[in-house]
């Protein structure tokens, strides 16, 4: 630890008022909610695009509306609400410092979820925005940064407090994310809407959803693997050298990859060129914390089949080696005359999402839930069912929506007919159906799962903050 | 170098202001150099669509826009763009063609900046996913008629088609506000690439004393 010399905190401050553990299980409940609700929507698209419509002729449930209902509430309904979550865990404990004030974290809970609300409702009332992933309202977008303002202020006070201390990897991903996350917001919201039209537009926009992923969800994903993998695993990351390499690496290259959404399109080619070999250079950034992180997991093997949390963690870092791998061939102009506006990029963007920043969620989910309610899950074997419905599902997509988008390409190239590559698509839309419904059967297990444990009778004894030691601060 | 400071002022704004300049300013100063027309300038006259809606539908068409005006073409313009985005057509259908896999075989004429440097692409509509096909040269493909059948029932001209129905863009079995709109924007889509219009701007250019090529 000579690069990190983190904070040491006494596991009696943590059970004093250093972690706000309402706030955990607030967010993380309607995180879930809000997932719920995303996967559904996912379901009710995934039906209406084979011409199934459980409820047909309401405006409000038109598929284009469900489909950015979907989006959207993954990204800042499920994610951002467990990623707070994870902060309230995560960052008193490295720093020593809770967060800013108790009030100001009860304001930003109950300002987010509205800010969600009424992205949900302004979606589906027709006032979406046509930005991708920014879809919000733009009179929701003020609140939003507002919220996302507030939230920097909270966090980063208490990250700030640690003046010249020097920081552990984690809290460097959380405090460039901070900084990061109201540029990017306030960037890609509001040039592309009254300042810059058309192709210069799109070049902020293909930043902005990139951005969003890479400079706020990616952050935020690897500062918490940083901190748990080495908890859970009671083993120091292998090395910091590397761990502070894939840092650099990712604030440098990362901002640069964003014109990679509109390959061949009106905008200049030096900034498509550019994009390319970023986006290749992120590839080789990534291979270094793939590695570090597997590394750190040598000789603690059997903990994939002990640990449920653990599990998550390391299936959504193969996940995440697949994703930059694809990722690296099909940013070149080459793959993109193939599988550029086909369900391939869907297939991406799920393995990415669901498969990697989503189960790093639910790991995480199972690993502090237990604390926070202080009761132990309901059942274990429930657990193992979301697990495998969730996998199993998403493999099934991943493979489902990549071989459709290689039939719709080469389709499309060879200029067949509109309606026989529709036609052709029909089976694999069926299957991505199918697929669906796996993942959102087994989250709502988990949520049931969740439920039951929240409402399950306190334990006897006291509700110890670690009940097998395993949660020892770092 | 591990401090939060230095983190924050050379991860967080450093890294990122680079990108900015590279990415974002670098393009967007290159494409400013286009001239930014106003709604006036790319649709100065109501279009052929517009006038024809209001014949076929002059009930509807008197009730929501009165006369076929250019006032009220740039309404219908604006409308039709709106509710676009708020049925997120862009989700389905892009608005760019690439010089790539075939594509001005089979949408027509390749996409150049020129011609998204205005009002109506503010916020750019390019879409990065094509269930149905690409739209910006979809003017004059279809007539009025088929697209009113096909927004009704999509299904009703193309059996395969996964297209949802519109009924809410029609009063009854006619277009109502929004429906009018809906093919007036359809029908404006590319309509600068139609052969007379680019004869117009030519001459226009040529007037003006500036070189313009196609």
């Amino acid at each position: 630890m000579s690069a990190a010399a983190a904070v040491a905190v006494s596991p009696a401050a943590i059970q004093g008022t250093l972690i706000d553990k309402p706030m955990i299980k607030a967010h993380m409940a309607f995180g879930f909610l809000f997932f719920i609700v995303a996967l559904l929507a996912g379901l009710l698209y995934g039906l209406q695009l084979t011409n199934i419509y459980p409820f047909p002729g309401i405006e409000l449930l038109s598929p284009g509306r469900i489909r950015m209902l979907h989006t959207n509430a993954v990204a800042f309904g499920f994610l951002i609400n467990v990623f707070i979550a994870m902060l309230h865990w995560v960052v008193p404990r490295l720093t020593g410092h809770p967060m800013l004030h108790p009030m100001l974290s009860r304001l930003i809970l109950v300002a987010w979820q509205l800010v969600v609300a009424a992205t949900a409702v302004g979606i589906l009332a027709g006032y979406a925005q046509a930005i991708e992933w920014g879809e919000t309202p733009l009179l929701v977008d003020h609140f939003a940064v507002l919220g996302v303002a507030l939230l920097v202020i909270n966090v980063g006070s208490s990250i700030w407090k640690t003046g010249g201390k020097k920081l552990y990897v984690t809290l460097w991903y959380f405090t460039a994310m901070l900084i990061w996350t109201p540029l990017v917001y306030i960037m890609g919201n509001y040039l592309p809407q009254y300042f810059v039209p058309g192709a210069g537009g799109a070049a902020i926009t293909g930043v902005y959803i990139h951005d969003l992923v890479g400079l706020s969800v990616t952050p935020l994903g690897w500062g918490m693997m940083y901190y748990f993998v080495p908890v859970l695993l009671e083993k120091p990351i292998w090395s910091h050298t590397l761990s502070i390499l894939g840092f650099w690496g990712l604030a440098f290259f990362y901002p640069l990859n964003g014109v990679h959404h509109f390959f061949y399109s009106p905008i200049p080619m030096y900034a498509q060129y550019g994009a390319v070999v970023s986006t290749i250079a992120v590839e080789l950034v990534v291979f270094t914390v793939i590695i570090n992180f597997f590394m750190t997991l040598r000789g603690r093997g059997d903990r994939l089949r002990t640990s449920m949390a653990t599990r998550w963690f390391f299936v959504g870092m193969v996940n995440y080696f697949i994703t930059c791998l694809q990722c690296a061939f099909h940013t070149t102009l080459t793959f993109q005359k193939v599988i550029h506006f086909t369900d391939w990029v869907v297939g991406h963007a799920h393995l990415v999402m669901l498969g990697v920043f989503g189960f790093w969620l639910v790991g995480g989910i199972v690993y502090m839930w237990p604390k926070v309610t202080g009761r132990e899950w309901w059942s274990q074997k429930l657990l193992g069912w979301t697990f495998w419905t969730s996998v199993i599902g998403l493999v099934i997509m991943f493979i489902d929506l990549t071989a459709c988008g290689l039939v719709q390409g080469y389709m499309w190239i060879g200029l067949a007919q509109w309606e026989k590559t529709l036609a052709a698509s029909m089976p694999f839309w069926h299957a991505r159906t199918f697929a669906g419904s796996l993942i959102t059967l087994g989250m709502c297990l988990q949520a049931y799962n969740m439920w039951m444990t929240a409402r399950s009778p306190a334990p006897a004894s006291k509700p110890a903050d670690a009940p097998s030691g395993a949660t020892a601060p770092v | 170098m591990e401090r939060a400071k230095t983190i924050a002022l050379l991860a967080g704004l450093g890294c990122f202001l680079l990108a900015a300049v590279l990415t974002i300013y670098l393009p967007v100063a290159h494409l400013a150099k286009i001239e930014y027309k106003s709604l006036d300038q790319i649709a100065p006259e109501p279009s052929f669509d517009f006038i024809d809606l209001s014949k076929r539908y002059p009930a509807q068409f008197q009730k929501y826009y009165g006369e076929p005006t250019k006032e009220a073409f740039h309404e219908a313009l604006k409308l039709g763009r709106d509710q676009y985005i708020a049925e997120a057509c862009w989700h389905c259908h892009s608005q760019f063609v690439r010089p790539v896999s075939n594509e001005d075989r089979r949408f027509g004429k390749v996409s150049w900046a020129d011609e998204y440097r205005n009002e109506m692409f503010l916020p750019h509509l390019f879409g990065t996913r094509r269930v149905g096909p690409d739209l910006i040269r979809e003017s004059g493909k279809h007539g009025n008629d088929w697209h009113v059948a096909h927004f009704y029932d999509p299904r009703l001209v193309t059996p395969q088609s996964v297209m949802p129905r519109y009924t809410w863009f029609f009063d009854g079995e006619e277009p109502n506000k929004v429906g009018i709109a809906m093919i007036t924007y359809m029908q404006w889509l590319g309509s600068w690439t139609t052969p007379e219009v680019m004869a117009r701007e030519a001459k226009a250019a040529a007037a003006a004393g500036g070189k313009k090529d196609g």
